[in-house]
Protein backbone atom coordinates (compact mmCIF):
# COMPACT_ATOMS: atom_id res chain seq x y z
CA UNK A 1 0.00 0.00 0.00
CA UNK A 2 1.27 3.41 -0.93
CA UNK A 3 2.27 5.92 1.70
CA UNK A 4 -0.40 8.40 0.62
CA UNK A 5 -3.13 5.81 0.88
CA UNK A 6 -1.95 4.71 4.31
CA UNK A 7 -2.15 8.29 5.61
CA UNK A 8 -5.72 8.66 4.36
CA UNK A 9 -6.77 5.32 5.87
CA UNK A 10 -5.32 6.34 9.23
CA UNK A 11 -7.14 9.67 9.21
CA UNK A 12 -10.43 8.00 8.31
CA UNK A 13 -10.02 5.62 11.24
CA UNK A 14 -9.33 8.46 13.67
CA UNK A 15 -12.24 10.60 12.44
CA UNK A 16 -14.57 7.59 12.65
CA UNK A 17 -13.59 7.09 16.29
CA UNK A 18 -14.21 10.78 17.02
CA UNK A 19 -17.55 10.59 15.30
CA UNK A 20 -18.58 7.69 17.50
CA UNK A 21 -17.71 9.71 20.60
CA UNK A 22 -19.56 12.84 19.50
CA UNK A 23 -22.57 10.76 18.49
CA UNK A 24 -22.65 9.18 21.94
CA UNK A 25 -22.33 12.59 23.61
CA UNK A 26 -25.14 13.92 21.48
CA UNK A 27 -27.42 11.11 22.55
CA UNK A 28 -26.52 11.48 26.23
CA UNK A 29 -27.16 15.22 26.06
CA UNK A 30 -30.50 14.64 24.33
CA UNK A 31 -31.69 12.35 27.12
CA UNK A 32 -30.42 14.80 29.75
CA UNK A 33 -32.32 17.71 28.21
CA UNK A 34 -35.53 15.78 28.62
CA UNK A 35 -34.66 15.00 32.23
CA UNK A 36 -33.74 18.61 32.94
CA UNK A 37 -36.93 19.84 31.32
CA UNK A 38 -38.90 17.46 33.49
CA UNK A 39 -37.18 18.92 36.55
CA UNK A 40 -38.08 22.44 35.46
CA UNK A 41 -41.68 21.32 35.09
CA UNK A 42 -41.64 19.57 38.47
CA UNK A 43 -40.44 22.72 40.21
CA UNK A 44 -43.16 24.86 38.64
CA UNK A 45 -46.03 24.12 41.09
CA UNK A 46 -43.87 25.24 44.04
CA UNK A 47 -42.75 28.40 42.24
CA UNK A 48 -46.32 29.24 41.21
CA UNK A 49 -47.70 28.75 44.70
CA UNK A 50 -44.86 30.77 46.19
CA UNK A 51 -45.42 33.62 43.74
CA UNK A 52 -49.08 33.56 44.65
CA UNK A 53 -48.29 33.75 48.33
CA UNK A 54 -45.79 36.60 47.88
CA UNK A 55 -48.34 38.49 45.80
CA UNK A 56 -50.95 37.90 48.47
CA UNK A 57 -48.75 39.38 51.20
CA UNK A 58 -47.59 42.19 48.94
CA UNK A 59 -51.07 43.28 47.99
CA UNK A 60 -52.69 42.44 51.31
CA UNK A 61 -50.42 44.52 53.52
CA UNK A 62 -48.05 47.46 53.40
CA UNK A 63 -45.19 45.62 54.98
CA UNK A 64 -41.66 46.81 54.41
CA UNK A 65 -38.79 44.40 54.21
CA UNK A 66 -35.07 44.79 53.44
CA UNK A 67 -35.50 42.52 50.43
CA UNK A 68 -38.19 44.70 48.90
CA UNK A 69 -36.97 48.20 49.69
CA UNK A 70 -34.98 49.99 47.07
CA UNK A 71 -31.86 51.70 48.43
CA UNK A 72 -31.82 55.41 47.70
CA UNK A 73 -28.35 55.33 46.24
CA UNK A 74 -27.07 52.03 45.00
CA UNK A 75 -23.33 51.83 45.61
CA UNK A 76 -22.70 48.13 45.22
CA UNK A 77 -24.47 45.44 43.27
CA UNK A 78 -23.99 41.72 43.13
CA UNK A 79 -24.03 39.81 39.87
CA UNK A 80 -24.69 36.09 40.00
CA UNK A 81 -23.46 34.35 36.86
CA UNK A 82 -24.61 30.84 36.06
CA UNK A 83 -22.31 28.84 33.80
CA UNK A 84 -21.64 25.14 33.48
CA UNK A 85 -18.88 22.94 34.87
CA UNK A 86 -18.06 21.38 31.55
CA UNK A 87 -17.54 22.75 28.10
CA UNK A 88 -18.26 21.20 24.70
CA UNK A 89 -21.49 23.14 24.60
CA UNK A 90 -20.89 25.50 21.73
CA UNK A 91 -21.25 29.16 22.68
CA UNK A 92 -23.27 28.40 25.81
CA UNK A 93 -20.73 29.56 28.38
CA UNK A 94 -19.26 32.39 26.37
CA UNK A 95 -22.73 33.81 25.76
CA UNK A 96 -23.53 33.76 29.47
CA UNK A 97 -20.15 35.30 30.33
CA UNK A 98 -20.57 37.95 27.65
CA UNK A 99 -24.00 38.85 29.04
CA UNK A 100 -22.50 39.13 32.53
CA UNK A 101 -19.68 41.33 31.25
CA UNK A 102 -22.09 43.63 29.47
CA UNK A 103 -24.18 43.91 32.62
CA UNK A 104 -21.08 44.58 34.73
CA UNK A 105 -19.96 47.30 32.33
CA UNK A 106 -23.40 48.89 32.42
CA UNK A 107 -23.56 48.84 36.21
CA UNK A 108 -20.05 50.26 36.49
CA UNK A 109 -20.90 53.05 34.08
CA UNK A 110 -23.72 53.92 36.46
CA UNK A 111 -21.09 54.33 39.15
CA UNK A 112 -21.78 51.10 41.05
CA UNK A 113 -19.28 48.66 42.41
CA UNK A 114 -19.87 45.13 41.20
CA UNK A 115 -19.35 41.94 43.21
CA UNK A 116 -19.35 38.85 41.03
CA UNK A 117 -20.68 35.51 42.25
CA UNK A 118 -20.17 32.57 39.92
CA UNK A 119 -21.69 29.13 39.59
CA UNK A 120 -19.88 26.66 37.34
CA UNK A 121 -16.23 25.89 36.66
CA UNK A 122 -16.16 27.48 33.21
CA UNK A 123 -17.12 30.88 34.54
CA UNK A 124 -14.72 30.60 37.45
CA UNK A 125 -11.88 29.63 35.10
CA UNK A 126 -12.68 32.56 32.81
CA UNK A 127 -12.54 35.06 35.66
CA UNK A 128 -9.49 33.51 37.30
CA UNK A 129 -7.57 33.54 34.04
CA UNK A 130 -8.20 37.27 33.73
CA UNK A 131 -7.37 37.71 37.41
CA UNK A 132 -10.69 39.29 38.21
CA UNK A 133 -12.09 39.16 41.70
CA UNK A 134 -14.80 36.63 42.45
CA UNK A 135 -16.82 37.28 45.61
CA UNK A 136 -17.97 33.67 45.91
CA UNK A 137 -18.10 30.60 43.72
CA UNK A 138 -19.83 27.24 43.58
CA UNK A 139 -18.99 24.31 41.32
CA UNK A 140 -19.83 20.66 40.87
CA UNK A 141 -23.61 20.57 40.57
CA UNK A 142 -24.48 22.43 37.38
CA UNK A 143 -25.50 19.33 35.43
CA UNK A 144 -28.19 18.36 37.90
CA UNK A 145 -28.79 21.09 40.45
CA UNK A 146 -30.83 20.19 43.53
CA UNK A 147 -32.82 22.51 45.73
CA UNK A 148 -30.16 22.21 48.42
CA UNK A 149 -27.65 23.62 45.91
CA UNK A 150 -29.93 26.57 45.24
CA UNK A 151 -30.15 27.20 48.99
CA UNK A 152 -26.39 27.07 49.25
CA UNK A 153 -26.06 29.70 46.53
CA UNK A 154 -28.86 31.89 47.85
CA UNK A 155 -27.73 32.03 51.49
CA UNK A 156 -24.65 34.29 51.14
CA UNK A 157 -26.47 36.46 48.59
CA UNK A 158 -29.40 37.09 50.91
CA UNK A 159 -26.97 37.73 53.73
CA UNK A 160 -25.06 40.24 51.60
CA UNK A 161 -28.19 42.10 50.68
CA UNK A 162 -29.39 42.31 54.28
CA UNK A 163 -26.04 43.72 55.42
CA UNK A 164 -25.46 47.46 55.40
CA UNK A 165 -23.64 48.76 52.36
CA UNK A 166 -21.00 50.29 54.59
CA UNK A 167 -20.14 46.86 56.03
CA UNK A 168 -19.63 45.35 52.61
CA UNK A 169 -23.25 44.48 51.87
CA UNK A 170 -24.83 44.93 48.48
CA UNK A 171 -27.88 46.95 47.46
CA UNK A 172 -29.12 44.94 44.56
CA UNK A 173 -28.74 41.52 43.05
CA UNK A 174 -28.71 40.69 39.37
CA UNK A 175 -28.71 37.21 37.96
CA UNK A 176 -27.34 36.19 34.58
CA UNK A 177 -28.52 32.82 33.32
CA UNK A 178 -29.45 31.07 30.12
CA UNK A 179 -33.14 30.83 29.53
CA UNK A 180 -34.38 27.61 27.98
CA UNK A 181 -36.77 28.77 25.28
CA UNK A 182 -36.87 25.58 23.25
CA UNK A 183 -34.64 22.73 22.12
CA UNK A 184 -33.18 24.99 19.46
CA UNK A 185 -33.19 28.35 21.23
CA UNK A 186 -31.51 29.26 24.48
CA UNK A 187 -30.93 32.82 25.43
CA UNK A 188 -28.50 34.33 27.90
CA UNK A 189 -30.24 37.08 29.80
CA UNK A 190 -29.90 39.16 32.93
CA UNK A 191 -32.59 39.99 35.42
CA UNK A 192 -32.72 41.97 38.62
CA UNK A 193 -33.70 39.62 41.40
CA UNK A 194 -33.45 41.95 44.38
CA UNK A 195 -34.73 44.27 45.63
CA UNK A 196 -37.91 42.57 44.73
CA UNK A 197 -40.66 44.77 43.49
CA UNK A 198 -43.94 43.30 44.55
CA UNK A 199 -45.73 44.96 41.64
CA UNK A 200 -43.58 43.03 39.20
CA UNK A 201 -44.31 39.80 41.03
CA UNK A 202 -48.00 40.61 40.82
CA UNK A 203 -47.71 41.21 37.09
CA UNK A 204 -46.20 37.78 36.58
CA UNK A 205 -49.52 36.23 37.44
CA UNK A 206 -51.28 35.59 34.14
CA UNK A 207 -54.91 35.68 35.18
CA UNK A 208 -56.36 38.82 36.64
CA UNK A 209 -57.84 36.94 39.55
CA UNK A 210 -58.61 38.92 42.64
CA UNK A 211 -56.82 37.65 45.69
CA UNK A 212 -58.84 37.30 48.86
CA UNK A 213 -57.95 39.08 52.07
CA UNK A 214 -55.76 36.67 53.93
CA UNK A 215 -55.48 36.04 57.60
CA UNK A 216 -51.78 36.02 58.39
CA UNK A 217 -50.42 33.57 60.87
CA UNK A 218 -48.59 34.78 62.97
CA UNK A 219 -48.39 38.22 61.27
CA UNK A 220 -47.87 39.69 57.83
CA UNK A 221 -44.31 40.76 58.69
CA UNK A 222 -43.33 37.32 59.92
CA UNK A 223 -44.87 35.64 56.91
CA UNK A 224 -43.04 37.97 54.56
CA UNK A 225 -39.83 37.43 56.52
CA UNK A 226 -40.06 33.70 55.97
CA UNK A 227 -41.48 33.93 52.48
CA UNK A 228 -39.05 36.21 50.67
CA UNK A 229 -35.85 34.21 51.18
CA UNK A 230 -37.72 31.13 49.97
CA UNK A 231 -38.91 33.08 46.96
CA UNK A 232 -35.37 34.12 46.10
CA UNK A 233 -34.18 30.53 46.55
CA UNK A 234 -36.89 29.23 44.29
CA UNK A 235 -36.02 31.81 41.63
CA UNK A 236 -32.36 30.84 41.80
CA UNK A 237 -33.34 27.16 41.70
CA UNK A 238 -35.41 27.79 38.60
CA UNK A 239 -32.54 29.67 36.95
CA UNK A 240 -30.14 26.82 37.79
CA UNK A 241 -32.51 24.28 36.27
CA UNK A 242 -33.03 26.34 33.14
CA UNK A 243 -29.29 26.82 32.80
CA UNK A 244 -28.76 23.07 33.11
CA UNK A 245 -31.42 22.33 30.49
CA UNK A 246 -29.93 24.98 28.18
CA UNK A 247 -26.46 23.58 28.64
CA UNK A 248 -27.57 20.09 27.68
CA UNK A 249 -29.46 21.42 24.67
CA UNK A 250 -26.39 23.42 23.59
CA UNK A 251 -24.20 20.34 24.02
CA UNK A 252 -26.61 18.29 21.96
CA UNK A 253 -26.54 20.82 19.17
CA UNK A 254 -22.77 21.23 19.25
CA UNK A 255 -22.25 17.48 19.23
CA UNK A 256 -24.76 17.01 16.42
CA UNK A 257 -22.88 19.42 14.18
CA UNK A 258 -19.59 17.79 15.22
CA UNK A 259 -21.01 14.41 14.20
CA UNK A 260 -22.25 15.85 10.90
CA UNK A 261 -18.88 17.43 10.20
CA UNK A 262 -17.09 14.19 11.01
CA UNK A 263 -19.36 12.36 8.56
CA UNK A 264 -18.60 14.88 5.87
CA UNK A 265 -14.87 14.64 6.58
CA UNK A 266 -15.02 10.86 6.33
CA UNK A 267 -16.74 11.16 2.94
CA UNK A 268 -14.11 13.54 1.60
CA UNK A 269 -11.27 11.43 2.94
CA UNK A 270 -12.68 8.22 1.45
CA UNK A 271 -12.91 9.92 -1.95
CA UNK A 272 -9.31 11.05 -1.64
CA UNK A 273 -8.27 7.58 -0.53
CA UNK A 274 -10.09 6.02 -3.49
CA UNK A 275 -8.40 8.43 -5.87
CA UNK A 276 -5.02 7.62 -4.32
CA UNK A 277 -5.65 3.88 -4.64
CA UNK A 278 -6.77 4.31 -8.24
CA UNK A 279 -3.69 6.37 -9.05
CA UNK A 280 -1.52 3.69 -7.51
CA UNK A 281 -3.17 0.96 -9.62
CA UNK A 282 -2.89 3.04 -12.79
CA UNK A 283 0.75 3.59 -12.08
CA UNK A 284 1.38 -0.10 -11.45
CA UNK A 285 -0.40 -1.06 -14.71
CA UNK A 286 1.54 1.46 -16.72
CA UNK A 287 4.75 0.19 -15.11
CA UNK A 288 3.88 -3.40 -16.03
CA UNK A 289 2.83 -2.45 -19.55
CA UNK A 290 5.94 -0.33 -19.99
CA UNK A 291 8.16 -3.12 -18.65
CA UNK A 292 6.68 -5.83 -20.84
CA UNK A 293 6.82 -3.56 -23.91
CA UNK A 294 10.51 -2.95 -23.25
CA UNK A 295 11.08 -6.72 -22.82
CA UNK A 296 9.14 -7.48 -26.03
CA UNK A 297 11.20 -4.92 -27.94
CA UNK A 298 14.44 -6.42 -26.64
CA UNK A 299 13.55 -10.04 -27.59
CA UNK A 300 12.19 -8.93 -31.01
CA UNK A 301 15.58 -7.27 -31.69
CA UNK A 302 17.66 -10.39 -30.82
CA UNK A 303 15.52 -12.69 -33.01
CA UNK A 304 16.41 -10.88 -36.19
CA UNK B 1 -71.89 15.47 49.37
CA UNK B 2 -69.71 16.41 52.24
CA UNK B 3 -67.83 19.65 51.90
CA UNK B 4 -64.33 19.13 50.58
CA UNK B 5 -61.25 21.13 50.08
CA UNK B 6 -58.61 20.60 47.49
CA UNK B 7 -55.15 20.05 48.90
CA UNK B 8 -51.91 20.44 46.98
CA UNK B 9 -48.78 19.59 48.88
CA UNK B 10 -45.77 20.70 46.91
CA UNK B 11 -42.10 20.41 47.73
CA UNK B 12 -39.49 22.52 45.98
CA UNK B 13 -38.74 19.89 43.39
CA UNK B 14 -41.95 17.89 43.05
CA UNK B 15 -45.63 17.67 43.88
CA UNK B 16 -45.81 15.31 46.83
CA UNK B 17 -49.53 14.80 47.20
CA UNK B 18 -52.73 16.32 45.91
CA UNK B 19 -56.35 15.43 46.30
CA UNK B 20 -59.59 16.10 48.13
CA UNK B 21 -59.68 16.30 51.88
CA UNK B 22 -62.07 17.16 54.67
CA UNK B 23 -59.58 18.29 57.30
CA UNK B 24 -55.96 19.34 57.36
CA UNK B 25 -54.06 19.78 60.61
CA UNK B 26 -50.70 21.52 60.54
CA UNK B 27 -48.47 23.27 63.01
CA UNK B 28 -47.74 26.93 62.38
CA UNK B 29 -45.28 29.03 64.34
CA UNK B 30 -48.11 30.18 66.57
CA UNK B 31 -49.63 26.77 67.21
CA UNK B 32 -51.56 23.92 65.66
CA UNK B 33 -54.19 24.86 63.15
CA UNK B 34 -56.95 22.78 61.66
CA UNK B 35 -58.41 23.80 58.32
CA UNK B 36 -61.79 22.59 57.19
CA UNK B 37 -63.73 23.51 54.07
CA UNK B 38 -64.96 27.09 54.16
CA UNK B 39 -62.14 28.33 56.38
CA UNK B 40 -61.28 31.97 56.01
CA UNK B 41 -58.35 32.80 53.70
CA UNK B 42 -55.17 32.06 55.56
CA UNK B 43 -51.45 32.36 55.01
CA UNK B 44 -49.16 31.01 57.67
CA UNK B 45 -45.61 29.90 58.35
CA UNK B 46 -45.24 26.21 59.15
CA UNK B 47 -43.06 24.70 61.81
CA UNK B 48 -41.22 21.50 61.03
CA UNK B 49 -43.52 18.69 61.97
CA UNK B 50 -46.08 16.20 60.80
CA UNK B 51 -49.07 17.45 58.80
CA UNK B 52 -52.18 15.32 58.91
CA UNK B 53 -54.57 15.26 55.98
CA UNK B 54 -57.93 13.53 56.39
CA UNK B 55 -58.92 12.57 52.86
CA UNK B 56 -62.46 12.48 51.50
CA UNK B 57 -62.31 8.69 51.20
CA UNK B 58 -61.83 8.48 54.95
CA UNK B 59 -58.13 7.73 54.85
CA UNK B 60 -55.39 9.69 56.55
CA UNK B 61 -52.24 10.96 54.93
CA UNK B 62 -49.41 11.99 57.21
CA UNK B 63 -46.54 14.00 55.83
CA UNK B 64 -43.32 15.18 57.41
CA UNK B 65 -42.82 18.81 56.48
CA UNK B 66 -39.53 20.57 57.09
CA UNK B 67 -40.34 24.26 57.10
CA UNK B 68 -42.75 25.87 54.71
CA UNK B 69 -46.04 27.67 54.34
CA UNK B 70 -49.71 26.98 54.43
CA UNK B 71 -52.06 29.00 52.31
CA UNK B 72 -55.78 28.59 52.01
CA UNK B 73 -58.28 30.41 49.80
CA UNK B 74 -61.41 29.44 47.84
CA UNK B 75 -61.42 25.95 49.31
CA UNK B 76 -57.97 25.38 47.88
CA UNK B 77 -55.25 24.62 50.34
CA UNK B 78 -51.61 24.65 49.38
CA UNK B 79 -48.86 23.39 51.58
CA UNK B 80 -45.49 24.61 50.41
CA UNK B 81 -42.49 22.87 51.82
CA UNK B 82 -38.84 22.90 50.95
CA UNK B 83 -38.72 19.24 51.83
CA UNK B 84 -41.74 17.04 52.39
CA UNK B 85 -41.94 13.29 52.80
CA UNK B 86 -44.98 11.06 52.97
CA UNK B 87 -45.02 8.81 56.02
CA UNK B 88 -44.79 5.77 53.73
CA UNK B 89 -41.62 7.09 52.17
CA UNK B 90 -39.81 7.42 55.47
CA UNK B 91 -37.27 4.77 56.33
CA UNK B 92 -37.79 4.32 60.09
CA UNK B 93 -34.51 2.56 60.75
CA UNK B 94 -32.59 5.16 58.88
CA UNK B 95 -34.33 7.98 60.74
CA UNK B 96 -33.55 6.29 64.07
CA UNK B 97 -29.91 5.87 63.12
CA UNK B 98 -29.85 9.47 62.03
CA UNK B 99 -31.33 10.56 65.35
CA UNK B 100 -28.67 8.65 67.29
CA UNK B 101 -25.91 10.11 65.20
CA UNK B 102 -27.29 13.64 65.42
CA UNK B 103 -27.62 13.39 69.19
CA UNK B 104 -24.07 12.12 69.50
CA UNK B 105 -22.70 14.87 67.33
CA UNK B 106 -24.95 17.57 68.74
CA UNK B 107 -26.26 18.45 65.29
CA UNK B 108 -29.50 20.19 66.27
CA UNK B 109 -30.86 20.59 62.72
CA UNK B 110 -30.33 16.93 61.82
CA UNK B 111 -31.76 15.85 65.15
CA UNK B 112 -34.90 17.88 64.54
CA UNK B 113 -35.28 16.46 61.04
CA UNK B 114 -34.96 12.89 62.24
CA UNK B 115 -37.33 13.59 65.12
CA UNK B 116 -39.95 15.01 62.75
CA UNK B 117 -39.67 11.91 60.57
CA UNK B 118 -40.15 9.57 63.52
CA UNK B 119 -43.09 11.54 64.87
CA UNK B 120 -44.66 11.46 61.41
CA UNK B 121 -44.38 7.69 61.22
CA UNK B 122 -45.83 7.22 64.71
CA UNK B 123 -48.72 9.57 63.91
CA UNK B 124 -49.77 7.43 60.98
Amino acid sequence: MGAQLRVYKRRIRSVTATKKITKAMEMIAASRVVKAQRKVAASTPYATELTRAVTAVGTGSNTKHPLTTQAETVTRSAVLLLTSDRGLAGAFNSNAIKAAEQLTARLESEGKQVDTYIVGRRGVAHYNFRERKIADQWTGFTDEPSYADAKKVAAPLIEAIEKDTADGGVDELHIVYTEFVSMMTQQALDARLLPLSLDEVAEEKPTGEILPLYDFEPSAEDVLDALLPRYVESRIYNALLQSAASKHAATRRAMKSATDNAGELINTLSRLANAARQAEITQEISEIVGGSAALADATAGSDK
Amino acid sequence: MAAELHVALVAADREVWSGQATLVVARTTSGDIGVMPGHQPLLGVLESGPVTIRTSEGGTVVVAVHGGFISFADNKLSLLAEVAELADEIDVQRAERELERAKAEGDAAAERRADVRLRTVSAR
